[in-house]
């Protein structure tokens, strides 16, 4: 089983904001374990396997503690597999089907993912933190192997022989001797098995991966290309009606009055108030709109900063709370007092927004105080406490279903809208659909958080690293350490008051702390007159990072190829979550200092790859989402207002945008398999960054990078 | 105001505010949701839809406009059962992640192919430039449109 220090996964779920209950009811999984038939039920009580892989109790779990059901064959063949993780566009019900195909020996087409459906998957922490492949991967090929393993020995008993004899493939147990087949679901002659897990099974080792490690196309594209796929803002529900919220004029704002005269008197809607919550229900859409804008409301808000006074503001409110105490090693005075190069620098990085395409949304329909609702988020139990919460009813009562998003990078962690559409079907009686607008996205959900980047460092002239000091403050902790070799160092984040709600974000900070250590690291490798590359080969000794680097420099031909005057090279790379991944950008620079990134590869390395191709998908599109918040997003806002929440204000990356791609894939099938959905962005914005200054002189600090 | 509008080869009479969105009738009031809202603005592509063969964003087009045109949506693409090459296309080069800008970046591709029959990738990047795929699927749109411009000429 994937093993990860407690430590390492308490930060991790601190970060995504995992401060809900991590409790699991799993009343209703029993009932569910009645209502099959015949067929093979494999089940798993993940506290053993814990125990076994030395992981401990409490917060920071990421399985069920309790017994829970993972799979079920039905005497059809055909194989359910049950996951609480969400599929977003990270193509997970593609790559996991893949590896229970592998292990469990059936073809691809015979396996079903239910996926996030809070009444019948097991408990889960949520889909975040490149979590799914190194977590529910083995998870899920651990069920797969038993339920083979049981068939085996079930086919076995009824040959009279030894299971090792006999060899399951293709959704079969064939005994060669004799020449005989029998499919899994006649092996089950109608009968309910079922088998419970306990210790760890052997995994089929990656280098005899025949389904898994292959490319394999997005298994239900077909239900996209056509449009019949139904994302939450897609479901109809009998006598539904459509929601609304009036939102204040800006943040911390109170309700000072409301007079809904005007809004009460359209046909078909209800304005619905409780406390400082205002919304409304219609007969259609576009009538809620229009009836909100027909609210005559005051509000009241205090007096808030700009972006203007944004990092001066992070600085000066820093460590008011809980900080963690610096990591330390040597003595960083020391080595600065001694090295000859020195060099001081401040990066700083902009609040920025996810902007799923799909803005949230969700449909609620009460029944008595049950609750039901569809909704697209990467956490579905922590949906679904927090309805509980919200409404004052038992966690059992809350059925929360997860359709395949229309993506989030982070950015759909909390209930809102589910709330928000429940609050109003209680009020109405009826099912209730509510989709935020575009400008709700940009002003109402949470932001990457803003941060700034102090670094001191310290080298001698033949281009090793001596000292090392680093503060983050506010952007956070994800990848904050060096994978560099610097004996003396000191390396804190500092928390700060949060001017705007913030939260994850594709990568967390790993994308701020990879902009200004990579540029800090192009700074020196330049001080100290090397080339930046083998600067940075020369003060690291780890293999993984090195082979990324020497493989995406390859790839651009670096060193044989020159930086000219608006026309530049730049490298940056790092590892995070188990991800080693190395970007070299090609820029080029006009007169009137407008860049356009001509070209970007890079190289990275997961150990071994469960599906190719949508790993080269999802890093190409990580490099394209890297480019906006390298170059043109930031949140613009003051006192308590955005002041950019259109697309048409707020430039993502577009077609005009792209860089041709070049993505090399280093494949450790030695190693276990980690989660790509994130660090392939990390090294976009310092490699861009590099190659602005290569190409014009000018050293950009400040995401998005602009000139001055 | 009552009016007609014909979807897909469908008839449908309406009455609605002049002002509706094209975008919500085709979602709420006809149930074909393979149509996405993104912006309600027209700056992301997600509801594009063809009238009288070209792309318009439904979510700026009020129903006022909209009668008496004909209309094609992402369920009016496929032929006896037969899926059209732009969606054939997007299938074989994967040329998607979360999908939910798909319905509007086929459509965008249709209307293209329509009008420019071996469109170069500076053209197609110019005519989807609108449509945005905020995953950054743009290499593999741009590969599924040129694919399926390959496969026209082959037809």
């Amino acid at each position: 089983m994937s093993t990860i220090p407690d430590e390492a996964l308490a930060s991790e779920a601190k970060q995504h904001e995992v401060t809900s209950i991590l409790r699991c009811f799993e009343l209703e999984r029993r009932d569910f374990l009645k209502l099959l038939g015949g067929g093979v039920l494999v089940c798993a009580c993940a506290n053993s396997l814990a125990q076994e892989s030395g992981r401990g109790h409490g917060e920071g779990h990421e399985l069920p503690e309790d017994i829970a059901a993972w799979l079920y064959i039905a005497e059809n063949g055909r194989v359910t597999v049950y996951t609480g993780k969400v599929e977003m566009g990270q193509n997970i019900r593609t790559s996991l089907a893949q590896q229970v195909a592998e292990e469990l020996r059936v073809p691809m087409d015979s396996i079903s993912m239910t996926m996030g459906d809070t009444e019948l998957v097991p408990w889960d922490m949520g889909t975040f933190g490149s979590r799914t492949t190194p977590t529910m991967g083995p998870q899920l090929r651990t069920m797969a192997v038993a339920a083979r393993e049981m068939l085996v020995g079930v086919a076995a008993q009824q040959w009279n022989v030894q299971p090792s004899a006999l060899v399951a493939a293709d959704g079969k147990v064939t005994n060669p001797k004799i020449n005989q087949s029998r499919s899994y679901g006649e092996l089950t002659h109608g009968q309910k098995l079922v088998k419970v897990v306990e210790g760890d099974p052997e995994l089929t080792p990656a280098t005899q991966w025949k389904i898994a490690g292959q490319p394999m196309p997005k298994v239900d594209g077909t239900a996209f290309v056509t449009g019949k796929h139904k994302y939450t803002p897609d479901i109809q529900r009998p006598g539904m009606v459509y929601g609304k919220v009036l939102r204040p004029t800006g943040f911390r704002a109170t309700l000072v009055s409301l007079d809904d005269s005007e809004a009460v008197k359209r046909s078909g809607v209800t304005v619905v108030r409780d406390g400082e919550f205002v919304g409304v229900t219609a007969l259609n859409l576009w009538s809620a709109e229009r009836a909100v804008a027909a609210l005559k409301a005051q509000w009241k808000a205090p007096q808030q900063i700009s972006d203007r006074e944004l990092f001066s503001y992070l600085k000066a409110n820093a460590d008011k709370g809980e900080s963690e105490p610096p990591k330390v090693a040597g003595s960083v005075e020391k080595a600065m007092a001694a090295a000859e190069i020195k060099l001081s620098q401040t990066y700083t990085v902009a609040y920025i927004q996810h902007a799923p395409l799909e803005p949230r949304a969700a449909v609620a329909e009460w029944q008595g105080d049950k609750l039901t609702v569809w909704t697209g988020t990467q956490r579905p139990f922590a949906v679904r406490d927090g309805l509980a919460t919200a409404f004052h009813i038992p966690t059992s009562n809350v059925h929360v279903m997860v359709p395949d998003t229309g993506s989030a990078y982070g950015g759909k962690h909390t209930p809102d809208a589910a709330v928000e559409a429940a609050r109003l079907a209680k009020a109405a009686g009826k099912p209730v659909k509510l989709i935020w607008t575009r400008e709700e996205e940009f002003t109402w959900a949470y932001f990457r958080p803003a941060g700034v980047i102090e670094i001191k460092s310290g080298a001698q002239r033949d281009g090793t690293i001596t000292a090392w000091e680093y503060h983050n403050y506010n952007s956070g902790p994800a990848a904050i350490d060096t994978p560099y070799n610097i004996p003396n160092k000191l390396i804190q984040f500092h928390p700060s008051d949060e001017p705007l709600r913030q939260g994850s974000y594709r990568g967390l900070a790993a994308t701020a702390n990879h902009f200004a250590r990579e540029s800090h690291m192009d700074e020196l490798a330049h001080a100290a007159g090397m080339d930046p590359l083998q600067f940075r080969l020369k003060n690291t000794t780890d293999d993984r990072l090195s082979a990324v680097y020497q493989a995406v420099a390859e790839k651009a031909a670096w060193g044989k190829q020159k930086s000219t005057m608006g026309h530049g090279i730049g490298i940056a790379g790092g590892f995070e979550k188990g991800g080693h991944v190395a970007t070299v950008a090609e820029v080029e620079v006009g007169r009137d200092k407008s860049v356009r990134v001509v070209r970007v590869m890079e190289a990275f390395e997961c150990g071994a790859i469960v599906n190719p191709d949508g790993l080269r998908n999802q890093i190409a599109g990580a490099i394209m989402m890297g480019l906006g918040g390298a170059l043109s997003e930031a949140i613009r806002f003051d006192n308590g207002r955005i002041l950019n929440p259109h697309f048409s204000q707020y430039r993502v990356p577009r077609f005009n945008d792209m860089p041709q791609i070049e993505v090399v894939l280093v494949d450790r099938k030695d190693k276990p398999s980690a989660g790509a959905g994130e660090t392939p962005i990390v090294g976009v914005a310092p490699a861009v960054a590099n190659a602005i200054f290569a190409a014009t002189g000018e050293r950009l600090r400040s995401m998005p990078l602009k000139s001055s | 105001m009552a009016a007609t509008i014909v979807v897909n080869g469908k008839p449908h009479h309406l009455t609605l505010p002049p002002d509706t969105p094209l975008l919500w009738i085709l979602r709420d009031e006809l149930q074909l949701t393979g149509t996405k809202y993104g912006c309600g603005e027209g700056q992301c592509g997600a509801c594009t839809v063809l009238l009288e063969g070209k792309a318009v964003r439904s979510c700026i087009t009020p129903f006022s406009d909209a009668v008496g045109k004909r209309i094609v949506t992402i369920e009016g693409l496929e032929e006896n059962g037969r899926l059209h090459p732009v969606q054939e296309a997007f299938l074989k080069e994967d040329a998607f992640q979360c999908a939910y800008c798909t319905s509007g970046m086929i459509i965008s591709a249709v209307a293209l192919l329509s009008s420019t029959k071996t469109p170069s990738d500076a053209e197609i990047v110019h005519a989807m430039n609108g449509n945005i795929c905020r995953c950054g699927t743009y290499p593999r749109i741009v590969a599924a449109v040129r694919e399926a411009t390959q496969a026209a000429k082959k037809a």
